[in-house]
């Protein structure tokens, strides 16, 4: 072959694999002109696996096809979001028509990228008002930029767990608000034994521990971590640097983040009998309202309750809040029955009386204004204080970004070497922080 | 009918016939892939929507803005040379002390590659609970003649140490392969350096050591491209050891203490299934896909060197 043709014969090579690729690059694109009241069979894919969680979600689909008999749903359960994310990925007659998320981190990505429908058109054309449905923020954190692509299916609060017979010990009487009496509370519940361990820690402040990320103890401040053009901010915002040493403070009024982390990994498995606070290793414990159920069914050996986590001195008028979570429900983008699956999405999501029952079934939050106040919820007081936190106003869940939660986990990596002393100049590594979100959010966007 | 060998554009083809298996296995397993990871490395996709050209802007982002990178990059580059190293030298020490033992050889053989059998998950598993700091059994021995044990996977000075310990666990198939090696060494070969006066070393050195040389090549080179693609070990390690519980809300990060056992291969998972960053994990895996190919061939050139100083 002649020399100046190679050139040539590999430009129209690459040219075309490159549209080949773009070909193959099309998963298969959804439809919303089917009829909700022909004969169907919707895939459910969600994430409960304990025999409980399951039979809840198998009560309410008997429920759902009671009122909808041409619609047979057909669920699974267990399914982590990278399965669900490469199934609707491919798209096919296998992926699921519906879909739900213990993450609502990434419901940002699943806006922007279009991966879940929108689900504004379907609420709209059955006449479903989203703001006098659920509360502000469990809509914020459930659309991206104005696109509804997914709605909340209950909601988890956390708050604070207490041992009553620790406190009873130790002479405290009710349980701190301020993060300095929290400070002076966990010092005064901490009982040592020999040089480095522990017989119990008033409070685990190290962000590995169970539920205690980083963010979720943040939320007590109330962060921003966006300003209005969706720039990191978290090296401008003040409340950063506070909370940071609070942290910090916590750790060293119990012994230090050193002897802390080593007692740490001798904790078992958070969801298992050995749970810290539930051996009584921890005498306060940062934990949403689940947890209140798990210890009534393994017995707990001492007298608990809940309260909500202290809050900063100086905005000690916001005690009350919590961190805001929560499982969300959408349809796939690659479904062909988008409005037969809206109305499944509908009834798991927006009917009262069975976001009442799958509460009270799985101890999770009611996530609509109606099944809040509904008389039929779980009167349980340790329960009842999650709904308080979750109406607070000062409550806070996680912004929506384009690129899912890539900033939390980002922030995360950041406060574990924060809390091992790894970082020395705070500021400056807040900075460098913030440039790696923007980075990253930059990157993820088209 | 016959075809005539004379004619060459039939030879041609019917040697393309008798290639065709390979061919077609190689455009679809390996040229296929690779152009579309090089194509999708300068585009913007998320796999969803169309992906669209954004030039350099994907090898920019992994070069000069991921943190990540450069630890995950030495990372697999430590696990590497360390990792590759030590189980040659073990699985070949293993080896050459089985083949030398008289009685019981069968039950050491069997008691060295069952582990092998063992899923790698589950090795890791099993391997985190014997080495967790506070409560595992190894760490109570060692504490009980009196001696303050590591904090294992739970500390980035330790943890891929400890990641290389749970391969020396798995060396079974190293030493198998090295076995047959050595057993395939000509006896006369010892009892002519053995008439010379030659000693253990020198009779290593002179005779087991030739021969045995494109065994331990290929070992190596095997044992590079396997580890660079280590993965499954290390998250499996990293989230155990952490206790960080995959809860609701709950992110899994490998990496687990402080990025000491991130490889690049977990960070291509990251970017292109997590992140929805197909554009950045297809420039990781070029970059993965050059390295192991540059110590590949380097590796083959010096044994191509090693085998003509033979002859």
């Amino acid at each position: 072959m002649p020399r100046w043709r190679i050139p040539t014969c590999a430009s129209a090579a690459l040219a075309a694999a490159g549209l080949l690729l773009s070909g193959c690059a099309n998963p298969s694109v959804g439809s919303a002109n089917d009829d909700p009241t022909k004969p169907v069979t919707l895939k459910f894919w969600h994430g409960w696996a304990t025999p409980g969680e399951v039979k809840a979600v198998n009560d309410s689909i008997d429920r759902f096809e009671k009122l909808h008999p041409n619609i047979k749903v057909k669920a699974t359960g267990n399914v982590t979001d990278e399965t669900t994310n490469q199934a609707l990925r491919a798209g096919g007659d296998k992926a699921p028509d519906v879909v739900s998320s213990f993450t609502t981190n990434n419901v940002g990505q699943y806006c922007d990228s279009g991966m879940w429908a929108n689900l504004d058109p379907f609420m709209k054309k059955t006449g479903l008002d989203k703001k006098k449905v659920f509360p502000k923020t469990l809509l914020d954190y459930t659309s991206y930029r104005g696109r509804q692509c997914a709605l909340p299916l209950l909601a988890d609060a956390y708050g604070m767990y207490y041992n009553k017979d620790a406190y009873a010990e130790a002479g405290i009487e009710r349980p701190p608000r301020t993060m300095s009496e929290f400070k002076k509370v966990a010092k005064k519940l901490t009982v040592r034994s020999g040089k480095n361990s522990y017989e119990r820690v008033g409070f685990m402040p190290n962000f590995r521990f169970y539920q205690n990320s980083p963010d979720r103890l943040f939320a007590q401040w109330g962060p921003q971590y966006f300003d209005g053009k969706g720039d990191a901010r978290l090296a401008d915002d003040p409340s950063t640097y506070k909370f940071f040493k609070t942290a910090k403070q916590l750790a060293d009024a119990q012994g230090g983040f050193d002897d802390l982390e080593r007692f740490r990994l001798t904790f078992g498995d958070e969801m298992s009998s050995q749970n810290a606070f539930l051996t009584g290793k921890v005498a306060m414990h940062l934990d949403g309202e689940w947890r209140g159920l798990m210890l009534d069914e393994a017995k707990a050996k001492f007298r608990w309750d809940v309260a909500p986590l202290p809050v900063p001195d100086d905005q000690a008028e916001t005690y009350g809040r919590g961190f805001i979570t929560g499982t969300v429900a959408g349809i796939a983008h690659s479904s062909k029955h988008q409005n037969a699956a809206w109305e499944l999405v509908r009834f798991l999501t927006a009917d009262t009386d069975q976001v009442v029952k799958f509460a009270n079934a799985i101890h999770n939050v009611p996530s609509t204004f109606a099944a809040l106040k509904s008389p039929k919820l779980d009167a349980d007081p340790t329960f009842r204080t999650f709904f308080d936190i979750l109406e607070n106003k000062h409550s806070k869940a996680l912004p929506p970004s384009v690129n899912g939660g890539a900033y939390v986990v980002s922030l995360q990596d950041f406060s574990y070497s924060v809390e091992a002393g790894r970082v020395g100049d705070l500021r400056k590594g807040l900075k460098k922080l913030d440039d790696q979100i923007d980075a990253d959010t930059l990157q993820s966007k088209s | 009918m016959a075809i005539s060998l004379s004619n060459p554009a039939r030879r041609r083809l019917r040697t393309l016939g008798f290639l065709s298996p390979w061919l077609v296995g190689f455009s679809v397993f390996f040229a296929y892939p690779l152009i579309a990871t090089v194509y999708f490395s300068f585009m913007h996709y998320n796999q969803i929507k169309e992906p669209t050209f954004v030039g350099l802007r994907n090898w920019k982002y992994v070069f000069e803005q991921m943190p990540l990178f450069g630890p995950a990059l030495w990372n697999t580059l430590w696990l590497v040379v360390i990792m590759v190293a030590v189980r040659v030298v073990f699985g070949l020490s293993l080896g050459l002390l089985i083949t030398k033992i008289k009685t019981g050889a069968g039950f050491f053989r069997t008691a060295f590659y069952l582990p092998y059998l063992a899923p790698p998950v589950a090795a890791t598993v099993a391997f985190v609970f014997l080495l967790n700091p506070g409560t595992g059994p190894v760490n109570e021995i060692l504490s009980s003649i009196g001696i303050s044990g590591p904090n294992w996977f739970n500390d980035p000075d330790t943890a891929k140490p400890s990641l290389v310990l749970l391969s020396l666990w798995g060396i079974g198939d190293l030493m198998v392969i090295f076995m047959a090696a050595l057993l395939d060494v000509p006896k006369e070969q010892y009892e002519a350096a053995d008439l010379d006066g030659a000693g253990p070393f020198a009779k290593f050195r002179y005779v087991t050591w030739p021969a045995i040389t494109p065994i331990v090549m290929f070992a190596v080179v095997t044992g590079v491209v396997q580890t660079m693609q280590y993965y499954t070990q290390a998250l499996v390690a990293g989230k155990v050891a952490s206790g960080v519980n995959i809860g609701p809300g709950s992110v899994i990060q490998p990496g687990y203490p402080d990025h000491s056992t991130l490889t690049v291969p977990q960070l291509v998972y990251q970017m292109g299934f997590q992140n929805f960053n197909t554009g950045a994990a297809c420039v990781l895996s070029l970059v993965l896909f050059a390295i192991a190919m540059a110590v590949t061939m380097l590796l083959m050139h010096k044994r191509s060197g090693l085998l003509a100083a033979e002859d």
